[in-house]
């Protein structure tokens, strides 16, 4: 067919989006082919930060894994610990104590807080609001961040839950502080809705953008607020009900569409349940050990842990989905297997199906939605 | 060549201000480094945090970080350097314009930090190009970020200004993937195996003239 | 409720003839050939909708000469789990076929095992290197992995 004005030949064009990419969170790529604007394909590579996670959990005793559970999705590092903990839990048979449930819940509360307003940020970074909604999130985070520096010792890297409870007791005047900031959250996250939910900018670029069927997320194993947001309601801290979750009674936020507003708005959401969870605990905690017996022996001594042969698997509701640790114990003080299921590595198996017919700004502002850290995807 | 400072302070009375070619040009040169947007892992969070409005890093100078590594003068290489990741680095470090500074930050970057034994894991960016400044943490604190920064802009004022263009090689060879590990697994031109194996010999202690005898 | 594990096993053979789970503490061991029939059996059964598998990897014995893969699966219509399945192989010709067409979940999980493991997954739309680069030869998991020592230059 001979080219003439009214039909100009086109070709598709491969683009190379990442590893080094001001949006991609973190170094991950993304091979688009587009026909002028349109994604064609979209083919994520990964691997950019594979740090042998499990390599290095198999040569090192359980406790000693517990620093590098921190760097795995290191937003969330209180978490991830807590994911771990429960496996080892379940493996060698250790209860909790009162106090250290109560803390653990906490830590992981507070830490769904940081993570789902940073996301927000990061979400409206991708969008073009050059930075603004990022520092209000930060500004935030900072104040949490104070809080786990004064309980662990460790801004980011807390390395502070153990099995059994905690690794050491918060501060007197700690629970305190905590609960004043918890009171005082609702009237930042007004603000910050004020700012954005009915902004007619992002309704423009995420309503309808990056639909997600209800049937697609349930077969390809998303979880999270990016399955909630499609109207599953599935969350493991009801399914499950690990550690005390069954004592708060808190709603499961859904979305309808299952585009990406719906997921910023269900995280939104999510942070006022939590805000509910926390003031509960911090009422409600009681003094005492913040560690069991039996794990208070294992934090004095880490590396006498030797738990029966056996397999365990712990999973947690973290504030990107399903967190997973499957440990496999020969009786040794190393786990002969030791495999992390990663919410982030899993949920991006329908990117590309997000992604096809859209335009190229809207893969960033869709991975954005998505909400990946790289030290998981990749561990 | 240094500036008598009386004269220097009496032109100043009349409004008249002397300096070097050298100092001027430092002077804007430190007082304006413009970061790579280049974060690989967790440091990355931590130089995000620097970024924000606790921290603060406009302060120093680096108001915006550049996207595009044409435009930055500084690369922070801010997380572990994986064995896949390092001919990107190295790529954008050949693409940045002279004069061009890196900041290793945090132990990963360094050394490998605690992923040193794994099999994609980097043992430091060293190995494939030149490194300015090294930040020690995991991760290191948004102060130790400003810290670095800071010697950094101690060392640009120390620069010679014609020399600095083109005292450091401006392109490094780019590691190829290999069936174990990248090819070759380091630079000889900036790495030998032989600093991290075993430090420098200690000069024995001598007393200085003058003092007590021991 | 999921039924108890030896109920799950007789109602699963029931429906499934010629088909012979064995149950060893709460894991199900499932022969290669007869994994497919029974996750789709799991997946479609109303009774237990196991339709999210949450985790899927492969564990190396390298003494035994023997490698199992292992499924943990859920259910998200039900809200119960987990159903753990393990598939055991040889070491040396480790293949068992893809859980992909049934489960999209699936898809990267095997990928990784292939990677990492060197298990071929039959039916799988892409099987190829996710987390190390292409050129790469070798499965880094394997117990019997060697890394290269990078002070040594390489020609």
């Amino acid at each position: 067919m001979s080219p003439d004005a009214a039909t100009p030949v086109s070709e598709l064009l491969e683009v190379s989006l990442g590893p080094q990419h001001p949006s991609t969170h973190g170094v991950f790529r993304m091979n688009a082919v587009l026909d002028g604007e349109t994604i064609v394909k979209l083919k994520p590579v990964m691997g950019y930060l594979h740090r042998n996670h499990e390599q290095i959990g198999e040569g090192t005793s359980y406790i000693a894994s517990f620093p590098f559970t921190d760097r795995l999705d290191y937003f969330c590092a209180m978490s991830n610990n807590l994911g771990l903990a429960l496996a080892i839990e379940r493996l060698g048979g250790i209860a909790v104590s009162e106090r250290g449930e109560y803390l653990r819940v906490i830590m992981a509360e507070l830490t769904r807080v940081l993570n789902h307003v940073a996301v927000t940020g990061f979400l409206l970074n991708d969008m073009g609001a050059f930075g603004t909604p990022l520092l209000y999130a930060f500004r935030e985070r900072e104040k949490i961040l104070d809080f786990f520096e004064a309980a662990s010792g460790s801004r980011m890297m807390c390395n502070y839950v153990r099995p059994g409870g905690v690794r050491v007791d918060v501060p007197p005047g700690w629970c305190d502080q905590v609960r004043a900031f918890v009171s005082g959250f609702p009237r930042f996250l007004d603000e910050f809705e004020t700012l954005l939910t009915q902004n007619e900018i992002i309704r423009q670029r995420t309503q309808g953008v990056g639909v997600l069927p209800k049937a697609l997320a349930v077969n390809a194993s998303v979880t999270g607020p990016l399955l909630r947001a499609s109207g599953v309601n599935y969350d493991i801290r009801k399914a499950d009900a690990y550690s005390i979750y069954a004592r708060f009674p808190f709603k499961v936020p859904l979305g309808t569409v299952g585009d990406v507003y719906d997921r910023y708005y269900v995280r939104i959401l999510e942070i006022r349940e939590s805000l509910k969870i926390l003031q509960q605990a911090l009422k409600e905690i009681p003094d005492g050990p913040s560690v069991s017996p039996k794990g208070a022996a294992l934090v004095k001594a880490p590396r006498t842990f030797r738990p029966p042969k056996g397999e365990a698997y712990g999973r947690i509701e973290a504030p990107k989905g399903e967190l997973g640790f499957y440990l496999v114990s020969d009786g040794t003080p190393q786990p002969y297997r030791y495999h992390i299921r990663a919410p982030s590595f899993v949920n991006l198996t329908i990117l590309e199906d997000m992604c096809l017919g859209q335009k190229v700004a809207d893969a960033i502002v869709i991975l954005g939605s998505i909400d990946i850290v790289m030290g998981e995807v990749d561990r | 060549m240094a500036i008598d400072e009386g004269l220097q302070s009496e032109m100043q009375k009349h409004g008249v201000y002397v300096t070097t070619w050298d100092k001027l040009a430092n002077w804007g040169r430190g007082n304006s480094i413009w970061p790579l947007q280049f974060g690989l892992a967790c440091c990355a969070i931590e130089m995000i945090a620097t970024a924000a409005s606790r921290y603060d890093i406009a302060r120093f100078g680096s108001e915006i970080f550049r996207a595009s590594p044409r435009q930055a003068d500084l690369m922070i290489v801010a997380g572990t350097v994986t064995k896949k990741m390092a001919p990107q680095v190295v790529r954008l470090y050949n693409q940045m314009a002279e004069p061009k500074y890196v900041i290793s930050m945090g132990a990963c970057a360094t050394s490998g930090g605690p992923f040193h034994t794994g099999y994609n894991v980097l043992k430091g960016i060293d190995r494939y190009i030149p490194v300015d400044i090294y930040i020690p943490g995991c991760p290191p604190t948004p102060q130790a970020l400003l810290h670095g920064l800071i010697k950094l802009q101690g060392r640009i004022k120390g620069q010679a200004f014609v020399k600095a263009t083109a005292a450091k090689q401006a392109e490094y060879p780019i590691p190829e993937f290999g069936p174990n590990g990248l090819l070759p697994t380091y630079s000889p031109e900036v790495f030998s195996p032989a600093q991290q194996a075993t430090p420098p010999a200690q000069a024995p202690a001598t007393a200085a003239p003058g003092a007590p005898a021991a | 409720m999921l039924p108890a594990p030896e109920e799950l096993k007789q109602s699963v053979e029931e429906l499934l003839p010629g088909v012979t789970l064995t149950l060893e503490s709460a894991i199900f061991w499932v022969t290669p050939n007869d994994l497919i029939a029974v996750c789709r059996c799991l997946k479609d059964t109303e009774r237990f909708s196991l339709d999210h598998v949450a985790n899927l990897t492969a564990i190396d014995y390298p003494a035994e000469q023997r490698m199992d893969v292992v499924y943990h699966l859920y259910s998200m219509a039900k809200k119960h789990g987990p159903v753990t399945l393990k598939v055991q192989l040889d070491r040396n010709h480790a293949a068992v076929p893809s859980l992909t067409p049934i489960y999209r979940g699936a898809e990267f999980q095997e990928r990784e095992a292939y990677d990492l493991f060197g298990v071929i997954f039959e039916g799988h739309p892409d099987l190829r290197r996710i987390l190390m680069w292409d050129e790469f030869q070798g499965h880094p998991m394997r117990k019997d992995y060697v890394p290269e020592d990078q002070d040594v230059p390489s020609g």
